[in-house]
């Protein structure tokens, strides 16, 4: 028995829509549409794939790129649930990437529904969809029972894949699976379970490929092998938009193992970067370490842009400058400048956001098999429809003629948005003319990422005489996300920097977020809650300050600004609205759970802030312990989230727990600096995340709100670097403006 | 010149670059892939495994350091089907998010607890594999739960 089938076989007479299994069970390809209907609306949710076969094993289809998130046991979970089975009797086989031709209108249409890894998105597609989906299954299931004993359906009820009748007779979903993949699909919608029916929903389940984990026989895009495939690694420019002036490879092509070595093109300078990085060199050999022993023969001399001298010192007086310079206005509300001439007090400062690599466990690679009428990648992606896109643009291949296999994924965090080191592969292969595998070093992957912007954030605030907060101002001057982004040509210059909806918009009468872009050459991208990262820390920090200077408590502060429960208008991802009330509910869980406002010895301090993101609300309390000399100890680490209706709670603790340790790793030691024209980090000594000693335990309270679910992979970061900050000072009295935190408790500014 | 040395409790012979890292023989030689690649400097721990026993960073052993040692990898770790305790223990704890360090972490932990069979928290602190995902809170939870096991089964 082979637990992974002919993906395309199967893919495309799963399309047709019910029909018998190899193995004469039932296939099942749901979509929202009726039966036999072979398109849909562009961008509909299609669904999802259920077998079930005669010896009783249920087989669902993951249809998510799992980079660690859970998807791929929280989605099936949602199928599960619907279709009536219990959760141990299921197998979860991983979907390749899913893309059939429409016919009406002409185009493609996917398979399996969205695919991709980004913005938090999988649990709230398949809220509705996937489980649907079950529900359909269970629908035929119920048809064919109802035939079997000439009943009507509605008196037939499900339990434990089984079929039950009214007089108590059951059949089991095996036995009437091949009647049932003979009917057609219901036209309309199902009815779906009421929550107090759910069996599967918000229990907590264990991730599905454990066993295979600890056993070390997961496999992710790193071990993918085709016999053919030569191993690539690439000499890149260390400049940005830099070329090849010269390359002596013949030591290169003398190491044993080296079979070819080969020219790749950069990036036309300017042009949007939808391609690969940077130009270079590629060395194939038979395996890895020839590969790189050849790479390090190669004697080459790189081309210098005349942009390609600058630094993060010059990048940062260039921000400061700009701060002053006339700004974008993303969102006005009343008049700040009259409420700030006639305040009593007002309140400003300025933080600094450091550029970030994504970093991820598993290095980035691609492995391709390019014929001419057709492509096999199998990669650790987040973006498979995009790597498809790409592919066909660079091969001419049709994109239902390339297929894409989704084996696990060694972290994401954004990076894998970008399919770059696709692209590469697509160049090595077709200059080669042989299948590849494209490997990244660590030194490769931190020297060529899509960093995470840099800006500085100068908050101003105006209190009248009682204290009021009056106005508050947030102005970034940063480098823009959009800067050679393709497909955000259209994109205002300050989308992935301002948050012009986030808290306290509306909550404040004048109200001002404007925008400075600087200029840098160095690429930009999505980094983990992108939007979020990049502003809680500035936002939720400087509440803190407001309310020192008001003469508030800082936890009082933020619960009066969100007033009454209701919902304010947010149009970012996650909008349409955010709800204040879900906000102040997880404040106040968290400052309840650490004991806010109880009495401390000296050196500690407990620090609050919160955020909401991409639909998802979090808070974070922490109290911190810092020593004469600086060293900071986080004694305590609470986080309550409420990310609507709980589908795996175990996941969704796990997702609280990793990003606020992302978020703590990230705030205390990490940035990437440029100096030269060049990144000045090279492995993971000098990108230093958080090992298991500095790592505290962390208590995740979730609230169960009832709201449909928000998703959950990047909700717990953006609030933890405010609450640390907010701590420090709490034990301290000294205010960190600028991430990392880094050795800045140990600095003389302290002693003062 | 031939280098042999045992895998997994089979004797293998290798005859390739003397220089080449033990990661590479496993991953692309052997094709053992559950040793994973991550710094190559052996800072991360991505490609702990033993070595007569002992936790090892395999993308700084040269080959030429393997003959006549025993090499054990993840994939070497159950016996006849059965999980190691802190295999089992990974599994209930629900360590794992993307997985990747995790068979690393795994091997780092084995051959904690058999150094130090009632590990506090300060020894398991000595552990400095890197998880991106922030798994610690729950590896301390695995490696707890598997320490008293063993400890049970021993008495």
């Amino acid at each position: 028995m082979s637990a992974v089938p002919d993906t395309r076989a199967l893919s495309r007479r799963a399309f047709l829509g019910v029909s018998l299994s190899a193995a004469g069970g039932l296939l099942l390809a749901l979509r929202s549409g009726a039966a036999g209907q072979e398109t849909a609306a562009a961008g509909e949710a299609l669904g999802a794939f259920i077998r079930i076969e005669p010896d009783g094993r249920i087989v669902i289809g993951a249809r998510g790129c799992e980079i660690g998130q859970g998807v791929k046991t929280s989605l099936p979970m949602l199928i599960a649930e619907e279709l009536d089975v219990p959760w141990p009797a299921v197998t979860v086989e991983q979907l390749p990437y899913g893309l059939v031709a429409a016919r009406d209108p002409p185009g493609f249409t996917s398979l399996y529904g969205p695919q991709g890894a980004g913005g938090s998105t999988n649990i709230p597609d398949g809220w509705h969809d996937l489980r649907l989906a079950g529900a359909r299954a269970r629908w035929l299931l119920i048809q064919t029972a109802a035939r079997v004993w000439e009943t009507p359906p509605d008196r037939l009820t499900t339990r434990e894949a089984h079929v039950v009748h009214p007089d108590g007779r059951t059949l089991g979903y095996a036995e009437l699976a091949p009647r049932a993949a003979k009917l057609d699909l219901p036209a309309a919608d199902l009815p779906l379970k009421a929550r107090s029916e759910y069996r599967i929903i918000g229990q907590p389940t264990r991730v599905v490929d454990a066993r295979d984990i600890v056993t070390g026989v997961a496999a992710y895009g790193i071990d993918a092998a085709i016999p053919s495939a030569l191993t690539a690694l690439i000499a890149r420019c260390p400049y940005f938009d830099g070329e090849v002036a010269s390359v002596d490879e013949a030591q290169a092509r003398r190491v044993p193992g080296v079979r070819q070595v080969v020219r790749i093109p950069g990036p036309r300078p300017g042009a949007p970067l939808d391609r690969n990085l940077a130009a270079g060199v590629a060395v194939l050999a038979d395996d890895f370490w020839s590969a790189r022993k050849g790479r390090e023969a190669l004697r080459i001399t790189w081309t210098r842009p005349s942009g390609a001298a600058d630094s993060s010192a010059a990048l940062e007086r260039r921000a400061t400058a700009a701060l002053a310079a006339s700004a974008k206005i993303a969102r006005r509300d009343g008049n700040p400048d009259e409420a700030r001439n006639a305040a009593a007090r007002v309140v400003e400062a300025v933080y600094v956001m450091p550029l970030l690599a994504h970093a991820t466990m598993e290095p980035p690679n691609a492995l391709i098999d390019l014929k001419p009428k057709s492509a096999l990648l199998i990669a650790s992606l987040q973006s498979p429809g995009g790597a498809s896109q790409m592919i066909h643009a660079m091969t001419g291949v049709a994109r239902t003629d390339i297929e894409i296999r989704l084996p696990r994924v060694g972290g994401g965090f954004g990076r894998r948005l970008q399919n770059d080191f696709v692209a590469e592969a697509v160049l090595v292969a077709q200059a080669a003319g042989t299948p590849v595998k494209v490997m990244w070093t660590r030194e490769d992957d931190l020297q060529n990422d899509f960093y995470r912007p840099f800006g500085l954030h100068q908050l101003r605030a105006s209190l009248d005489a009682q204290g009021r907060l009056t106005s508050w101002a947030h102005r970034v001057a940063a480098t823009p996300r959009k800067y050679r982004a393709a497909g955000m040509e259209d994109a205002a210059d300050w989308v992935g920097c301002v948050d012009p909806d986030g808290f306290p918009a509306g909550c404040v009468a004048s109200y001002l977020a404007e925008f400075v872009p600087v200029d840098f050459s160095i690429p930009r991208g999505w980094w983990r809650a992108p939007l979020p990262t990049f502003c809680a820390f500035a936002v939720e920090s400087f509440l803190d300050e407001v309310a020192l200077a008001a003469g508030t408590d800082p936890l009082t502060l933020r619960l009066d600004l969100l007033g009454a429960p209701r919902e304010l208008p947010y149009r970012d991802h996650g909008g349409p609205t955010l709800h204040t009330g879900r906000l102040g509910g997880v404040l106040n869980s968290a400052a309840g759970a650490i004991g806010y406002g109880r009495k401390l010895p000296a050196g500690r301090g407990i620090g609050l802030a919160s955020h909401f993101t991409h639909g998802g609300y979090v808070a974070h309390a922490l109290e911190v312990a810092v020593s004469q000399a600086g060293a900071l100890e986080v004694v305590r680490c609470v986080c309550a989230a409420d990310v609507g209706e709980i589908v795996n709670p175990l996941g969704l603790e796990a997702q609280m727990m990793g990003a606020t340790l992302d978020g703590l790793s990230t705030a205390l030691e990490l940035e990437i600096t440029v100096k030269d024209g060049r990144i000045e980090q090279s492995n993971f000594p000098d990108y230093r995340l958080l090992r298991m000693g500095a790592a505290p335990d962390v208590e995740v309270h979730l609230l169960p709100s009832g709201f449909p679910p928000s998703g959950a992979g990047e909700m717990g970061i953006p609030s933890v670097a405010p609450a640390l900050a907010n701590a420090i000072f709490a034990a301290t009295g000294q205010r960190i403006r600028r991430l990392p935190v880094g050795d800045q408790l140990k600095s003389p500014a302290r002693a003062s | 010149m031939a280098i042999d040395f045992t895998l997994n409790q089979r004797p293998v012979r290798y005859d390739g670059d003397p220089a080449m890292p033990l990661l590479w023989y496993l991953r692309d030689h052997a094709r053992l892939t559950g040793t994973k690649f991550g710094c190559g400097i052996g800072y991360c721990g991505a490609c702990t495994v033993h070595l007569d026993g002992a936790a090892t960073r395999s993308c700084v052993v040269p080959m030429s350091a393997v003959g006549g040692r025993r090499v054990t990898t993840i994939e070497g770790l159950a016996s006849d089907g059965r999980l190691h305790p802190v295999q089992q223990a990974w599994i209930e704890e629900d360590v794992a998010q993307c997985g990747y360090c995790q068979a690393g972490q795994i091997m780092a932990a084995v051959d904690l607890i058999t150094r130090t069979p009632a590990p506090s928290d300060a020894d398991i602190a000595t552990l400095t594999n890197l998880c991106r995902c922030g798994t610690y809170p729950r590896i301390r939870r695995a490696i707890r739960r598997a320490a008293a096991q063993l400890n049970r089964t021993r008495r």
